[in-house]
């Protein structure tokens, strides 16, 4: 009787929590769609991510605090995101830096950008009670319109970069990413379309951050903290369950914010069954570490099994 | 018109391997001139191509085409003056693109990449009629990423992104050489016709020495780093693999197996 009593209380608290849950998942779908942008399109592994969330979310908090509206905030915030993609990109395209010490060092530098834009707080509130943000989650009704706006907003990005890609511009972008060779021979400055696709990306990350920002009421120099394992979490768990749109782009990103979700579904399932969440990180790269090595394995065992054909 | 003047690079200069892959190497191609290149390993051949094509800077000399010098041009940029096919199938196309997207972006060769669509439908319709006469069964599949064509398959698109702007120059790095023969040999009498139809000034390197007599006005044999041997017109038509390889042997350099047992 306690048990079944105790059960019905843990589930409705679980209920309860979906709204923020789904919230949650929406703001880090769009980071895992810009992180989309540089590990899947480019073939990077960007790790700057870590540093231009916190600074996408510190930003909109400093300049909220300072009475700056949240429209303008956020696309300070994207700019700031864009101008740490630009230094990540000319690290690795100018100064020859490999790709992924390119963004450890972007990502270690922004730790201290962060700290400046602060004024060295490490933590700066917004008073989302009197002031007016996008994402909120406070009571039902604002988790509803949050979650509304979210949809059309997560939309309006899937439709431009849908469109962006499909440009000339767009193309030059994919061909860098899926054979540079190939796109140097047919006039593709290889270069430039890596700066570009790495700062829309962390444009795009620091967006997700500003939204975070609002969401928590509060931009946090920790809040990057393992941003891209939860991406290339949510990246490769979208992907696997829309294994069929193998070729939609649109549906790719669609994935992402399907699968940063799901994330976050998992993480309030295990926050909820009171397991301490130190633990969360080390499952998260476990899964991460899980999916990315299956399908290596699997072709491992292939080729061990027929021969050459399907190596 | 290309023109190569005096061109020298060396390779790990300074180092134990210290190797002269080209020593004042000139060399003109007239409009027109489909010159084959012969040569063993490390002979220079390849390194000459890239030194066309930008991603090689030589040490010394100059390259020219139609009299304009294009030396310190980087690839990308001089890549509308060229077309490229490379020995590996897999090099010539983004392989996750589709077969329409990889014949749009050679189209745009040399153009800025800006806003505007990256593919329409006009060209589609070109481009499938242009697959259709290549016979490979590909005009019907103008939307299958690249990836999931077979080698020949992958090779006859390169081709068709390398000539359909009519370089001034086209570029053959051995591109039959990683082909089943029978395919080869397709792909081989395509680029012939290709080259003949649009008059291409092409330069293509070959480990086949019976291929290097067939095709083409003009023949080179490098070895060395050097141009020991230019040979065309009726003197090349007469040409015997026989000769070639006495060429060979007063050069010193070896003939491989693969050079001998072509066909």
């Amino acid at each position: 009787m306690v048990l079944a009593s105790s059960f019905i209380g843990y589930l409705s608290s679980f209920a309860s929590s979906l709204p923020s849950v789904v919230e949650q998942g929406f703001i880090w779908g769009i980071m895992a769609i810009g992180l989309y942008l540089s590990y899947k399109i480019l073939d990077f592994a960007d790790l700057t991510v870590d540093g231009s969330f916190a600074l996408g979310g510190i930003t909109l908090a400093v300049l909220m605090k300072a009475g700056v509206p949240v429209g303008v905030a956020m696309l300070v915030a994207f700019g700031a995101g864009l101008l740490a993609g630009l230094v990540t990109g000319l690290l690795h395209t100018f100064l020859g830096i490999p790709a992924i010490l390119a963004g450890i060092l972007t990502q270690i530098a922004l730790w201290s950008v962060n700290l400046l834009v602060s004024k060295g707080l490490a933590n700066v509130g917004i008073d989302i009670r009197n002031q007016f943000v996008l994402v909120r989650s406070l009571t039902d009704m604002q988790k509803l319109y949050s979650i509304l706006f979210l949809i059309g907003f997560i939309a309006a990005i899937i439709g431009l970069l849908y469109w962006f890609f499909g440009t000339e511009m767009g193309s030059a972008i994919r061909a860098t990413g899926s054979n540079e060779t190939m796109a140097r021979a047919n006039g593709i400055n290889t270069t430039w379309m890596k700066i570009i696709a790495l700062s829309i990306s962390n444009g795009l990350v620091a967006l997700s951050g500003s939204l975070s920002a609002q969401f928590q009421g509060s931009g946090d120099i920790n809040m990057g903290k393992g941003a891209i394992v939860i991406g290339l979490a949510a990246i490769v768990i979208g992907l696997a369950i829309f294994k069929k749109a193998k070729k939609n782009f649109a549906l790719h990103l669609v994935a992402c914010v399907v699968g940063a979700t799901i994330y976050y579904f998992v993480y309030q399932l295990v926050l909820s069954l009171n397991i301490s969440t130190n633990l969360f990180k080390l499952l998260s790269a476990a899964v991460v570490a899980v999916f990315l090595g299956v399908p290596y394995l699997r072709k491992k065992i292939n080729f061990g099994k027929w021969g050459k054909k399907n190596a | 018109m290309l023109n190569i003047e005096n061109v020298s690079i060396t390779f790990k200069k300074g180092t134990l391997d210290e190797k002269k892959a080209l020593q004042n190497v000139s060399l003109t191609l007239e409009d027109g001139d489909f010159v084959t290149v012969i040569g063993g390993n490390g002979a220079g051949k390849s390194t000459l191509l890239n030194i066309i094509a930008g991603t090689l800077k030589p040490d010394e000399g100059s390259v020219s085409i139609d009299g304009k010098d294009i030396t310190n041009i980087p690839d990308y940029k001089r890549a509308s003056l060229l077309g490229r096919v490379f020995q590996d199938p897999r090099q010539g196309t983004a392989a996750d693109m589709q077969i329409d997207e990889n014949l749009a972006l050679a189209k745009r060769r040399g153009k800025m990449h800006g806003l505007a669509w990256g593919i329409t439908k006009a060209e589609r319709l070109k481009y499938s009629e242009m697959l259709k006469e290549f016979d490979l069964g590909l005009e019907n599949r103008l939307t299958a990423n690249v990836g999931t064509l077979s080698g020949g398959q992958r090779q006859a698109v390169t081709l068709l992104m390398a000539t359909m702007n009519s370089p001034k120059v086209l570029l053959l790095d051995e591109h039959t050489a990683a082909l089943d023969p029978k395919t080869a040999s397709k792909v081989l009498s395509l680029t012939d016709k290709i080259v003949k139809e649009g008059n291409l000034t092409t330069l293509m390197i070959t480990h086949n020495m019976n291929d290097a007599i067939r095709y083409g006005n003009r023949l080179i044999m490098m070895s060395d780093g050097k141009i020991i041997f230019d040979i065309k017109g009726d003197e090349k038509m007469k040409l015997t693999v026989g000769d070639l390889l006495k060429k060979f042997e007063e050069s010193g350099a070896e003939a491989t197996d693969k050079m001998i047992l072509s066909d």
